[in-house]
């Protein structure tokens, strides 16, 4: 019972890790079009940076903080100056792009940082264990667990009540309207863009300790982020929130009752789930 | 008459006469000439002819029928698994090992086509995906039968034909390569310009169009994923019996990527597109790869991002992409 | 008339949530038939097109071809047994040039299509055939440009032209002419008068002009309910008609 207990934790902690990288994901994906397979890379970009400082003394959450702006910022740089000619361009156009893209990720953190991974080092208050009932367990995954809750709630209200959502919905449903009644649809998702490539490099930081960080982590966890984003239905926020829990424990499941099958266990899940689903669980025309 | 302009690949092949054949003949010719010039490097180059024959298999999936698939991977790595498995425990004969890889391979891709080619865009592309990713894990589990992480040893081949050795100097590889991809050059030219080839051009552009005309357009699609899959099953085969080896690698969804650098960099649609794609990319990796093989992935994804933005029609519409930016850039916006 | 309907449509209906697009509606077409399908904007015509080809599924109701029920075949198979459509936005290839668009759907037509060997007399063949069926809707001069340097109206013509090479018994035009300025509609009317007369064609058509004077029965549809039936003139002079349809959206 307890190891069932552990497992789910250990599920819902790196499942909330996938929702935290994912969610800018199904953004792009659902509501601008695009099919990004880039986009560990700007979770790697993130986890690469905040390991950099924190080895230079950069406490923990500045440096969290700091390294999810700088992964921002690099998604707005790509956003404006190779992602917008593709938005009109078919998908083969952009998966061949954001392909390019990753294998520049990739190449260019190994000849900066070398082909090692890469430990972004925990505080003292997060490295421990806290006891909870039946055992004890690590500070770190409750940490991660609180903060997903956390960013879902808050996103979750951006994006269904505030102005901004109101505004991305609009844009998303028709771009030509949403134009003529004066919102900036270009800088509405270049906005977007930053938010989604900010998420995944916090992600990538807080997540490292689940998703190791090295040169190839982009091509490596591209089939997980992805499955998050169509198993959740693209563009849909709460489904891909739902998406990356279940994953997370399914997979942290599989892991732990069946280690030499877990593998083929996934993927085959994935398989069968989007031949028996193939637009995901909760297919949705707009956000939230 | 206003005639089709170059980008229709199609219409290019079909119209041109006698003296297009000649043309047809340049890149045999050249093929040859590194036979006898290239001693010492037969090895790369017999590499290049694998990596085209791959690209090719690609361009016919996703150049033509549109399917957009980072899967090649499985069908590549399967042939090889496949052609080196048989060459140990079956029968060390080259071309029923490949034969048997190459049919294998198809079925492989029959099967899975059958399941995933009714979804499309992101879905399918994700399918593609847990394919290759499914028979790399169970590559990598099954050490007992494909050397897991070490990859399959041991793989000996016979004579072709029962006659020509595989030499030290790889003259026999080259050749026999060459020949099977003249074979699968042979098929895939009937392919795109016989009426099959022009629906799943149709295909690829408008699927609603070939539906109102009575095209039954996912066994098309099957069909095409069919033969593309048993080619770059070949295009392993070949690998696994010219190096005598099959590692983990050849599943890896880099192999997927790097024939989508190739035929991109080359140009989709153009069939010459994949040799051009493929032989560029094989002889300067192999002076790049000296340097830092990370300077050369970092240049062929710059490569790969600028191909798109600027250069659709790939290195075979060079001429005819900067003519088009030439002409356009003294014109000021209006 | 005793002879079998060309065409037999009886209670389809279909809902898009909770949207009624189709209800219960009964439709036959004749061989040779001349039929109009007037109606506002939204009020279900190109769904109806839609089940009828297959495109979508509807939830309840049969439709037959020729006596034979074509309800569980797939789209291709009812085009197969003569069924063929156009589109109300062009629906076309556009890389590929005007005389091969026509020529595809020949080989289509002829089950050439799947060949990979020995074809070259036979796609010659199309290739012709898709020629002379070009200079007879008037776009021959332009057979070898690519769709898409097209203006709209050849286009238009050329989703017709696709349409009946594959030689259907039954064909559902949805506003051929639409999105075609005025001025230079008259030529796809042209064409419309001197179609095959032993096709039974069904029409979608906003131009009342044009529908008065092509078909001999016109059938309303509102809101995916049939409203009313009848000669033209009956229906032309039905108060009601005119109160949800001619009155509102006809300019
Ligand atoms: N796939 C769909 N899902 C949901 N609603 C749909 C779908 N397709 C059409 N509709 C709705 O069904 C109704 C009927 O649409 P349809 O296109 O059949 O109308 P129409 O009579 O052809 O109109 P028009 O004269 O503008 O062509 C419309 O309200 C439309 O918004
Ligand atoms: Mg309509």
């Amino acid at each position: 019972m307890s190891s069932f207990i552990t497992v789910l934790l250990d599920g819902l902690a790196y499942g909330m890790v996938l929702f935290i990288i994912s969610v800018g994901l199904t953004v792009t994906m659902g509501l601008m079009r695009i099919t990004n397979v880039a986009h560990g890379g700007f979770a790697m970009v993130g986890g690469y940076l905040a390991a950099m400082m924190i080895r230079a003394g950069v406490p923990f959450f500045p440096a969290a903080i700091l390294a999810s702006v700088a992964a921002g910022l690099v998604g707005g740089a790509v956003e404006m100056t190779v992602l917008r000619p593709l938005y009109r361009k078919g998908e083969l156009a952009q998966v061949l792009l954001t392909f390019g893209l990753t294998f520049v990720f990739i190449a260019g953190l190994t000849l900066l940082f070398g082909t090692n991974s890469q430990a972004v080092p925990l505080p003292d208050y997060l490295s421990g264990s806290v006891h909870i009932g039946f055992r004890d367990y690590p500070a770190y995954r409750l940490f991660l667990i609180a903060t997903g809750l956390v960013l879902a709630v808050f996103l979750w209200l951006v994006v269904d009540r505030s102005l901004y959502g109101a505004k991305l919905r609009a844009a998303v449903d028709n771009p030509r309207i949403a134009r003529a009644v004066g919102i900036n649809v270009n800088r509405l998702f270049t906005g977007t863009f930053i938010a989604g490539c900010g998420l995944a490099g916090f992600g990538g930081v807080v997540g490292a300790e689940l998703l190791m960080l090295e040169p190839f982590y982009a091509l490596k966890y591209l089939v997980v982020f992805l499955v998050v984003v169509v198993v959740g239905g693209l563009g849909n926020f709460k489904g891909s929130f739902v998406a990356a829990l279940a994953i997370g424990i399914i997979d942290t499941a599989g892991k732990f009752f069946f280690p030499n099958i877990s593998a083929y266990f996934f993927f085959s899940l994935v398989f069968v789930l989007l031949l028996w689903r193939p637009n995901g669980l909760m297919p949705a025309k707009s956000a939230a | 008459m206003t005639t089709l302009p170059t980008r229709s690949g199609l219409a290019e092949l079909s119209a041109q006469g006698r003296l297009g054949l000649a043309w047809h003949a340049l890149p045999w010719v050249l093929a040859f000439v590194v036979f006898y010039m290239a001693e010492g490097y037969l090895s790369l180059w017999t590499n290049a002819l694998i990596m085209i024959l791959l690209t090719l298999s690609l361009d016919l999936a996703l150049g033509y029928a549109g399917i957009v698939t980072l899967g090649q991977a499985a069908f590549f790595g399967f042939g090889a698994y496949a052609a080196g498995l048989f060459a140990i425990h079956v029968h060390n004969d080259p071309l029923i090992g490949l034969v048997t890889a190459t049919a294998l391979s198809g079925l492989f891709g029959f099967v899975t086509g059958i399941l995933i080619l009714h979804t499309q865009g992101v879905t399918l592309l994700m399918l593609t995906l847990a394919v290759a990713g499914l028979l790399a894990e169970w590559a990598n589990r099954a050490y007992e039968i494909t050397g897991g992480d070490d990859g399959l040893q041991g793989v000996r081949m016979g004579p072709v034909l029962g006659l020509f050795r595989f030499d030290l100097y790889g003259k026999t590889a080259y050749l026999y390569s060459l020949a099977v991809l003249f074979v699968w050059f042979v098929v895939v030219w009937r392919i795109i310009v016989s009426p099959f080839g022009r629906s799943l051009d149709g295909i690829r552009q408008n699927p609603a169009r070939m539906r109102a005309i009575g095209t039954p357009v996912w066994w098309r699609l099957v069909a095409i994923y069919t033969i593309s899959a048993a080619m770059a099953g070949t295009a392993g085969a070949l690998s696994a019996q010219t190096t005598r080896f099959v590692g983990l690698t050849t599943l890896s969804v880099l192999v997927s990527g790097t024939a989508l650098v190739m035929l991109m960099l080359g140009g989709t649609r153009r069939i010459y597109g994949a040799f051009l794609g493929a032989t560029v990319y094989v002889i300067v990796q192999d002076y790049a790869a000296k340097v830092n093989p990370f300077y050369w992935m970092f240049f062929i994804g710059a490569l790969l991002m600028a191909t798109v933005l600027f250069l659709e029609g790939g290195l075979m519409d060079l001429g005819a992409t900067v003519r088009k930016y030439w002409r356009r850039a003294p014109v000021k916006k209006p | 008339m005793t002879a079998t309907p060309a065409l037999s449509v009886s209670g389809l209906s279909k809902n898009f949530g909770a949207l009624a697009v189709a209800q219960s509606i009964d439709l036959d077409l004749v061989p040779g038939a001349r039929m109009g399908l007037i109606g506002p904007n939204g009020a279900g015509k190109t769904t109806f097109v839609n089940l009828l080809t297959g495109m979508l599924r509807p939830d309840a109701g049969s439709i037959s071809l020729g006596g034979e029920p074509i309800d569980r075949l797939k789209p291709e198979d009812r085009v197969r047994r003569g069924l063929a459509r156009t589109h109300q936005i062009n629906t076309l290839l556009n890389e590929t040039s005007v005389c091969e668009n026509v020529a595809i759907a020949i080989a289509e037509r002829d089950r050439i299509a799947w060949r990979t060997l020995r074809f070259g007399p036979q796609w010659r063949a199309c290739l012709d055939e898709a020629q002379d069926r070009l200079r007879q809707i008037g776009i021959a001069e332009v057979a070898d440009r690519r769709v898409s340097e097209l203006p709209y109206g050849q286009q238009r013509l050329l989703e017709i032209a696709i349409a009946l090479a594959l030689k259907p018994r039954v064909l559902l035009l949805d506003e051929p002419a639409a999105g075609v300025p005025s001025a230079e509609s008259h030529v796809i009317h042209d064409v419309l008068e001197q179609l095959p007369a032993d096709i039974a064609i069904l029409i979608i058509e906003h131009d009342m002009d044009v529908v008065f004077r092509f078909a001999r029965e016109i059938t309303v549809l509102v809101q995916g309910r049939i409203l009313t039936r009848g000669e033209p003139a009956v229906i032309a002079a039905n108060p009601e008609v005119r109160a949800v349809y001619l009155g509102r959206s006809v300019v």
